[in-house]
């Protein structure tokens, strides 16, 4: 299994995510000006503030050589997990539905929390952002829950940003692409926390079986 | 080349919340401003254009999310 | 009034330069001097007395002197740390000083080759009851924040008081760390006479022209207003893509020294640059790509533009140089050279518009003498805010709930504390942070304390007791001390007390740090912190590093389990003297036990073997508030109570509230089986169990639901929302 990780100007948790791929199979850094993905079988799109989430967040990064590679890669259906501001380059992209707001309460939270993923499993998995509060009007939510496209829903009492419906995580409707505000790759060291994490790495590698 | 001086206005949708807007009206009467509502804040975009007729298709693309902004194109030449 | 006294400098200082130069300084020349020749540049009225601090030691790579100090960590690595303030800036725009205050430690770490791995802050301002407070405390918490999540290093600790001598200068001081391969690290000295001086990073604009000496070397008072255009702006995203560049252009053996810029931008970092490496430098104003159009040479040479780094090239390699630069998108231009001259020359398009000699320039500033008078009693004030009549159980839940013991996860919950995934400890989870470093096969810890409250009362005895937190807060988490850097926030050091405080407490500094065997690897002195109503407390500020073999080791301060034995450890010697519930009852007053320093750092190597060897579930140092505040700390953090009975305090002469309430160094909170912690010479005082804290003090008792505990030490979230 070969995983790509883009580094956008500005990315964060780029090497974070290289590591927990690199424990699941082979995995390299893409530089935002790379257009060419071959020999890649999933792209991680990662945290960070890409381009300063200057305008909006992931609003400038869509638009680097390296994602128009892999909107297209996307479209011929292979696997992409987006992260946090890699969540927001998505639905940016137009690759996931939706967007992301300013946290209901104006402020940055880095915590711990529970996450419920679409098998009903338990993950414990940290958060870490300013802009996560999911957004699509009402009809648009009805009908991502009807066709199942959301991944990963806030435990009740969790939902550290007002996201619609305690979304964390949507997928497009082919379902080869999925995205999350919390972040997996912070959990896959039981020295440095849980390692509910893996469970979403192994989610893509598994949808691409 | 003659550039046009143009200004964007952004500013969230009605209907979504804004909680910096909310956050704002709701300081006011703290600061001595009475009878003040429906705050929103949003942002504001200045640039010079060489093509001011492309300016609706940056503003689509980039410069406003379509699905939560509406945006308002101002251009200050005088042209509508 | 005289341009040179407008800017700060003294009639006998404006002489001493004409005298060095041989010549009236022109607008440009004298423009520079006043701001190296500033306090916060030149260190005037403290340089003499900073000499006392030990500085060597077998782990140490890089002392005073350098961007940053570091201290080797084994397999050929080295950890750069540094602490400095950003308090003048802070107090007019919290926001944005205190992001930048980030920025230019971030820059002081990286400008050694090492890449920032760890970002800690220790933050002071007046009472919440105060809107001003409230105002600055979020504008820093939130630029801290912003600067650092950003820029994606991970904020893994800090501490927040609030004292009303804080309130008219709050207190904002930033500390890095850094991970360096030893060998990759480069110093700052200029070298190579023809080299070219190149300048990365942000283009140059007016920010925070006159910013050194002008906020810095004088009082605040009324007209703040007038001072804001002298603020700068942070960019981290561009920060981040310099940062990146440096990394790799060092990497690849691109530069010959690299300096940050910072207060006085150019002028100080080639100013310094040329003074380490012994050399003169050339720099054309024209060169310097500019944000602002028309700005005077003067204003290019000053400017504190953030965001801007210089370095030394040789002429062969700069066309390689400049195309890291452009891949990392971040600006670079050619602005000058290394001459033989020993000057500093300022030129534009050629023209030689500045010429100064770089001793008079950098080293010629005149250094002052103290002339300290202890004052008479306490100065600072009392304010009893604690009912008369309240119970030992209420003053607990006081102390829990005072804003400078609370809980602070408010604060740090806005922070990234794990990104670069090496945080064993995240705040709040052990006295100290721990970061795992792989390339070593070993981690470190970091600790920033300080208590100016305690200083005040006695300057010597209150920074070795600063000191003395730090090394006991390591060795909860198993760490021994490698380095200290330290920020000595004063005030005015030209009137007596300040400068008496100053004087006492660099001694208690230089003996702490000698008899633990703890270098001083660099630090910063932030001076004039005073307004109408005084000055601030005297504060300095510890900043500690440590190493520890096994992070997996490393101990937490909650109770772990039910039937944990409790037991205290060390010299402890409690006195309600400087304590918070002196402060709370308005008591406060000079003077302070002295620390015993011998028999502190026995018990650090006690509590640092112990949980090295995993002997011990919980370790938790006993500080503000006293031991009930430590146990009650212990208690919620695990979710359980305990009982504890404190008559072997009582039996070596403690009142029950000094053994309740009183502070002082020396003592460790452990949990663990009661054989081991009887083995390891730590009085057993009770056990964890159930869900209320009891503490029996002789005649006084507490028994508090831990739910009560838990609300009054979590607070501050309610009221600061």
């Amino acid at each position: 299994m070969r995983w790509g990780v883009l580094q956008l100007p500005g990315s964060c948790d780029e090497r974070d995510a290289l590591h927990a791929c690199s424990l699941l199979g082979e995995a390299r850094l893409v530089w935002h000006e790379e257009r060419d993905l071959d020999g890649i079988d999933a792209v991680v799109v990662p945290g960070g503030f890409s381009y300063g989430d200057y305008l909006r967040a992931g609003a400038i990064a869509r638009f680097s050589p390296a994602m128009e590679a892999v909107a297209e890669f996307a479209a011929s259906g292979g696997p992409v997990l987006g992260i946090c501001n890699g969540f927001q380059v998505l639905c940016e992209a137009g690759l996931l539905p939706g967007a992301l707001l300013l946290n209901e309460d104006l402020r940055f939270h880095c915590r711990q929390l529970e996450l419920i993923a679409e098998d009903g499993a338990t993950l414990s998995i940290p958060a870490k952002h300013g802009e996560g509060r999911y957004y699509a009007p009402d009809g648009a939510l009805d009908e991502l829950e009807a066709k199942g496209q959301v991944a990963y829903r806030y435990a009740p009492g969790e939902n550290p940003n007002g996201s619609a419906r305690d979304i964390a995580g949507v997928r497009n409707e082919a379902g080869n692409v999925v995205g999350l505000m919390p972040h997996p790759e912070h959990a896959v060291d039981p020295l440095t926390g849980s390692t509910d994490g893996l469970k979403v790495f192994e989610a893509v590698a598994e949808a691409l079986a | 080349m003659a550039t046009t001086r143009a200004r964007v206005l952004i500013r969230p949708k009605e209907g979504i919340l804004d909680p910096q807007g909310k956050a704002v009206e709701r300081a006011l009467p703290a600061l001595g401003f009475e009878g003040i509502e429906h705050v929103r804040v949003g942002r504001m975009v200045e640039l010079e254009a060489e093509d001011p007729e492309r300016l609706g298709e940056l503003c689509e693309k980039l410069l406003a999310n379509p699905l939560i902004e509406d945006y308002e194109i101002e251009r200050l030449d005088g042209a509508p | 009034m005289a341009k040179h006294r407008e800017l700060g400098l003294t009639d006998s200082e404006f002489e001493l330069i004409c005298e060095k130069l041989g010549r009236e300084p022109n607008d440009v020349e004298l423009a520079m001097f006043s701001l190296l020749w500033s306090e916060h540049c030149a260190y005037k009225h403290s340089r003499k007395l900073l000499r006392r601090l030990p500085t060597e030691g077998e782990r140490v790579v890089m002392g005073p002197g350098e961007n940053a100090g570091a201290v080797d960590v084994g397999e050929g690595h080295a950890v750069a740390f540094k602490v400095e303030s950003h308090n003048h800036p802070s107090a007019v725009e919290p926001f944005q000083g205190a992001a930048t205050g980030v920025g230019g430690i971030l820059r002081d770490v990286f400008a050694l080759g090492a890449r920032p791995i760890a970002i800690l802050d220790s933050l002071r301002f007046g009472e919440l009851d105060s809107v001003r407070s409230r105002h600055l405390l979020d504008g820093a918490v939130r630029g801290i924040g912003h600067y650092g999540n950003s820029i994606g290093v991970a904020t893994v600790g800090g501490e927040i008081y609030f004292e009303p001598p804080y309130e008219h200068n709050c207190l904002v001081n930033a500390m890095c760390v850094g991970l360096a391969k030893t060998e990759d690290m480069v110093r700052a000295a200029a070298a190579g006479v023809g080299n070219a001086v190149v300048l990365m990073g942000a283009s140059t604009g007016r920010d925070g022209i006159g910013g050194a000496s002008v906020l810095a070397s004088a009082e605040l008072g009324d007209g703040d207003d007038a001072k804001r255009p002298t603020v700068q702006i942070g960019d981290p995203f561009e920060e981040s893509k310099l940062l990146e560049c440096c990394l790799e252009l060092l990497g690849r053996g691109l530069l010959v020294s690299l300096q940050d810029l910072g207060a006085a931008g150019l002028t100080s970092s080639a100013g310094e640059m040329a003074s380490a490496g012994g050399v003169g430098i050339d720099l054309d104003v024209a060169k310097v790509p500019l944000r602002e159009a028309d700005m005077e040479p003067f204003e290019v040479m000053v400017s504190e533009s953030q965001e801007r780094m210089l370095a030394v090239v040789e002429p062969a390699r700069v066309a390689e140089a400049i195309a890291v630069c452009e891949k990392w998108q971040t600006g670079a231009a050619e602005i000058g050279v290394v001459t033989d001259s020993g000057h500093v020359r300022v030129l534009r398009d050629g023209e030689v518009v500045g010429d100064m000699p770089v001793g008079a320039l950098v080293d010629g500033c005149p250094l002052y003498d103290l002339d300290p008078a202890e004052p008479d009693g306490w100065i600072y004030g009392n304010r009893r805010t604690l009912d008369e009549g309240a119970s030992a159980g209420e003053t607990l839940l006081a102390l829990l709930a005072s804003p400078s013991v609370a809980s602070k996860r408010w604060a740090f919950e806005q922070y990234d504390s794990i990104v670069g995934s090496r945080t064993v400890r995240r705040p709040e989870s052990a006295d100290a942070a721990v970061l795992q470093i792989p390339e070593a096969g070993n981690a470190i810890a970091v600790s920033i304390d300080g208590n100016g409250r305690r200083v005040a009362c006695d300057p010597y005895a209150g920074t070795i007791e600063a000191v003395l937190e730090c090394a006991q807060n390591l060795a909860c988490v198993g760490a021994e001390p490698l380095g200290l850097t330290n920020c000595l926030n004063f005030g005015n050091p030209e009137k007596p007390v300040p400068a008496w405080q100053l004087d006492r407490a660099v001694s208690g500094l230089a003996d702490a740090c000698e008899a633990l065997g703890v270098p001083v690897v660099g630090g910063n002195v932030s001076l004039y912190n005073e307004g109408p109503e005084g000055p601030i407390y005297p504060t300095p500020v510890v900043g500690m590093v440590g190493e520890l073999p096994d992070p997996a080791r490393a101990c937490g301060s909650a109770f772990a389990k039910e039937g944990d034995a409790i037991g205290l450890l060390g010299p402890f010697a409690p006195s309600l003297a400087g304590s918070e519930l002196a402060k709370l009852r308005g008591e406060l007053d000079v003077g302070l036990p002295r620390p015993d320093v011998e028999a502190v750092a026995a018990a650090c190597a006690t509590v640092r073997d112990a949980v090295r060897a995993g002997r011990l579930s919980s370790a938790h140092d006993v500080s503000d508030g006293g031991l009930a505040c430590a146990l009650a700390e212990s208690a919620i953090a695990g979710g359980l109570g305990c009982r504890v009975d404190l008559r072997p305090l009582l039996e070596r002469g403690c009142s029950p509230e000094e053994a309740l309430f009183g502070e002082g160094s020396g003592g460790f909170l452990v949990g663990g089986e009661r054989s081991v912690l009887e083995e390891l010479g730590a009085t057993s005082i009770g056990a964890v169990g159930r869900t209320e804290i009891e503490i029996a003090a002789g005649d006084c008792s507490i028994a508090v639901p831990l739910s009560d505990a838990s609300g009054a030490w979590r607070s501050l979230s309610t009221q600061l929302s």
